[in-house]
């Protein structure tokens, strides 16, 4: 017998798979593809007080191994969200888990304001996209700003509050403390690494916003290092992403360390990805005799 | 509904120069294919991750035929595939031309020819007139293949080198062309003065757009265009091409 329940902050999960926020909507365009209720949690895109355009167009560049992204957090707002995609969600015996988003430390207070005694089961804090002009990442980067905004953030949630972290930076770890110690109830990681591509025919960047998010296969070893680094240096649960594309990457962050782990990229490259990941855990488990996770996680000194 | 499927290259023919012509076995895709809608077809070789969107110009019981332009390294790849080579693609994606009664007016520019061909044949077998205005920057493709169907065709090249000498848009002009519904598919220059053109002449004008894509499913929100919605504040929204569209109304899009 094999179990493959993962408990993040007193939430129950069916297995650790989940899908990375921007990367999955909200799970409307997969249902034609992948069973939503094989996963984990799904964790929907950025979601912010009020409807955000996003950047201009080109928004996408493909990389070696991966790809560059500039979406900017287009959204239809948290109204918009409360009103069709919870009961959208809600269909399934799946985990929602809601990426918070906002340019101001107010922003972010007013979407978590708002989703008070929704039925959702978890937030995600964004503090780390590299895509939005003021707020985002630089709440990420500095420790005094992300301690600010996850304390602020953490009077209003009425769920446990997951805080999502950029890999642009120094050190993870002093901005992983700061989160715990605003009261981070876990840590996501990594968001996307800022990259940039130039079309040397056109002789312009390829993105309209010249400078983007990379992700996909190319950042898995970065993002494992970081996985395993913040899981050494902080004692709540870490949910594990950048460039999983399988069960074996997706064991790979769990045995750094992580209790989830998320598909981004790889939803994009196949619409399966993520269910193919869950019955490769499982194939995994039964294989080489592993009953719980618990057994594997962080075994890596 | 939307499906991935792997497909079996039945035949791949060069039809000018960068431009291929592939015919794919994919029995659980071919069925949805509606005239203006495309696929996306993964290159599946470990560094171009990323699918590409390819646009329906044929859709047979249990084949779809696409013709394309090498442009990068996805499309490059699929120009070397081979009668039997298997590749994974996705379908059908985006909404397609909605096929109007009356007369029909196709505007082809260079890679946005071959959609039009599909369009053509549905329009005929339901018994409209079709005229076809097709323009390339020098030689021409698949204008036979309109003829065939029965269509007036017309063809402009930037060049001269086969028929009028210039672009689509001036040659409706010198010719006088006039439909019920305009139905066009090419560069977005070309498209925002055609766009111009037929508001002018209170013509109808269904355009397919084109813009770099990630996911092809409306995932990703990268594929955006400037779409006029009087409900947002500065009048304006972002949609996405691979669901909202790719064809829009003209009257709907903000041309820039």
């Amino acid at each position: 017998m094999i179990n493959t329940k993962v408990n993040i902050c007193g939430v129950e999960l069916k297995n650790p798979v989940m899908t990375a926020s921007g990367t999955f909507g909200s799970g409307r365009e997969f249902s034609d593809f992948i069973d939503l209720n094989r996963l984990g949690a799904v964790v929907v895109k950025g979601v912010a007080a009020v409807p955000w355009k996003g950047n201009p167009a080109p928004r996408i560049a493909e990389v070696y191994g991966g790809m560059l992204n500039s979406v900017g957090l287009q959204n239809p707002g948290v109204d918009w969200f409360i009103e069709n995609d919870i009961p959208f969600l809600r269909q399934f015996d799946t985990k929602i888990i809601v990426n918070v988003c906002g340019h101001s430390v107010e922003e972010y207070e007013n979407v978590v304001r708002k989703l008070r005694g929704q039925d959702i089961d978890m937030l995600e804090l964004n503090i780390s996209c590299p895509n939005v002009s003021e707020g985002g990442m630089s709440f990420g980067t500095d420790p005094k700003m992300a301690e600010n905004v996850v304390s602020a953030v953490k009077k209003l949630a009425d769920k446990p509050l997951i805080v999502k972290l950029t890999p642009n930076v120094t050190d993870i770890t002093e901005i992983a403390k700061a989160a715990v110690a605003g009261g981070a109830d876990a840590l996501s990681l990594i968001n996307t690494l800022t990259g940039m591509k130039i079309d040397i025919y056109r002789r312009k960047p390829v993105l309209q916003r010249k400078i983007g998010g990379m992700s996909g296969p190319a950042v898995k070893p970065v993002a494992v290092r970081m996985v395993y680094q913040v899981c050494k240096a902080v004692d709540v649960p870490v949910i594990g992403m950048g460039g999983i594309s399988n069960a074996e990457d997706a064991l790979e962050f769990i045995m750094a360390g992580a209790t989830g782990v998320s598909l981004g990229t790889a939803n994009f490259i196949d619409p399966e990805a993520s269910v193919k990941t869950v019955r490769g855990i499982e194939e995994y488990m039964r294989k080489y005799k592993v009953s719980s996770l618990d057994e594997i996680r962080g075994i890596i000194e | 509904m939307k499906k991935t499927e792997t497909a079996e290259v039945l035949s791949n023919n060069r039809l000018a120069e960068g431009i291929y012509d592939i015919t794919l076995k994919c029995p659980g895709i071919a069925p949805m294919a509606k005239a203006g809608q495309f696929i996306e077809i993964y290159p599946d070789n470990g560094a171009n991750l990323l699918s590409r969107p390819i646009s329906i110009c044929g859709a047979g019981e249990d084949t779809l035929r696409i013709v394309f332009q090498v442009v990068g390294k996805g499309t490059d790849l699929f120009s070397k595939l081979k009668q039997g080579d298997k590749v994974r693609i996705l379908g059908t994606c985006g909404n397609g031309y909605t096929l109007e009664s009356g007369s029909a007016l196709l505007v082809g520019g260079g890679i946005g020819v071959p959609p039009l061909l599909e369009t053509a044949k549905r329009l005929i077998a339901s018994g409209c007139k079709v005229t076809a205005v097709l323009g390339f920057r020098s030689g021409s493709f698949l204008s036979d293949e309109f003829e065939k169907l029965g269509a007036e065709v017309h063809i402009a090249t930037d060049d001269g080198s086969v028929g009028f000498k210039g672009n689509v848009v001036d040659l409706i002009k010198a010719k006088n062309l006039a439909a019920d519904t305009v139905y066009s598919c090419g560069p977005k220059i070309m498209l925002k003065f055609l766009a111009m053109h037929c508001e002018g002449q209170n013509m109808p004008l269904q355009v397919s757009m084109e813009e770099r894509m990630a996911c092809g499913i409306g995932a990703c929100v990268g594929c955006v265009v400037k779409i006029k919605d009087e409900t947002a504040a500065d009048g304006w929204t972002y949609k996405k091409v691979c669901k909202d569209g790719p064809v829009f109304d003209s009257r709907e899009v903000c041309w820039e």
